[in-house]
């Protein structure tokens, strides 16, 4: 079981009260881009194995959207942060550098 | 006029705990930038903002749902009557103030075990809720608000489309030889 706890409210909620939300972070392209560009927008993820940021809603609590990161083959949770961000913040960052130091946020 | 009916009007189940329909009971949504509606919520219901996740109990309850959303519990035929006070209140604040009292059902439940019984249907870790702290998570299937207003009632406020479902599912946690002794 996944226990995130929502920056938004402070609960610790199994993912049984979230609904996932796919990658985070990802760069929007839409009217005037490439069809290459369209096509990854919407479809191709790297599907990594490790480290991940992904979109959560506490759909069955405070009903927002929340950021996380995490290990998918762990499941390890490094932190969860606030949907308002573009990129993972310092100590989110820092946290898991500390945990896994061959990590860097480019990958 | 027709007649007014909560959910399920009476229903109850003895079990290891006591389970009962709350009955007719008010209840408005306010959806509201919290710090600059408080002192227009002070007004209406008479309690400040809640902390999160906090409920401000009294003859009218308050309850602290989301940043931007609150819960108040009033008397079922009071409710209109605080949907115009906030409106008046807030004036020409963003808000939404919504009397939604026949949209919800609300269950009690009393007895010593209320968290072992509530604990077989939630994620929730009710160990950690404190008295008076409002936690919105799912029964079951379905959506719904639970708090403990001491350490042996609970209360439970569900959609009143599952309003037969919850009650089943709570009646069901309670059967006699269902106590687990956990918490
Ligand atoms: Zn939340």
């Amino acid at each position: 079981m996944l226990t995130l706890t929502c920056p938004v409210c402070g609960v610790d909620a199994c993912e049984t009260e979230l609904a996932a939300g796919g990658e985070a972070h990802l760069k929007r392209f839409g009217p005037g881009s490439t069809d290459d560009q369209f096509e990854e927008y919407l479809f191709l993820r790297p599907n990594a194995k490790g480290v991940h940021f992904e979109r959560w809603r506490h759909a069955m609590g405070c009903g927002k959207w929340f950021l996380a990161a995490r290990d998918t083959a762990t499941l390890e949770v490094f932190g969860t942060y606030s949907a308002q961000t573009t990129a993972p913040p310092a100590d989110i960052v820092n946290a898991i550098r500390a945990k896994r130091p061959d990590w860097s946020p480019e990958t | 006029m027709s007649e007014l009916a909560s959910a399920l009007p009476g229903a109850e189940y003895e079990g290891i705990v006591r389970v009962t329909e709350a009955g007719l009971r008010g209840m408005v949504t306010l959806k509201a930038d919290l710090p600059d509606a408080a002192n227009g919520v002070k007004a209406v219901t008479g309690q400040a903002v809640p902390e999160p996740r906090r409920i401000n109990a009294g003859d009218v309850s308050v309850a602290w749902m989301a940043p931007d959303e609150l819960l108040i519990l009033c008397d079922h035929a009071r409710a209109d009557q605080v949907v115009r006070d906030l409106a008046e209140q807030l004036g020409t604040a963003h808000h939404l103030a919504v009397n939604v009292s026949d949209a919800r059902a609300m269950f009690t439940l009393t007895g010593d075990t209320v968290k072992d019984v509530l604990g077989k249907l939630t994620p929730a870790d009710l160990a950690a809720l404190p008295l008076g702290e409002m936690r919105r998570t799912r029964l079951a299937q379905v959506a719904a608000a639970i708090w403990f207003s001491d350490a042996q009632t609970a209360h439970v406020i569900c959609f009143r489309s599952v309003a037969r479902y919850v009650f089943d599912l709570l009646a069901l946690a309670a059967r006699p030889g269902g106590d687990v002794g956990y918490h």
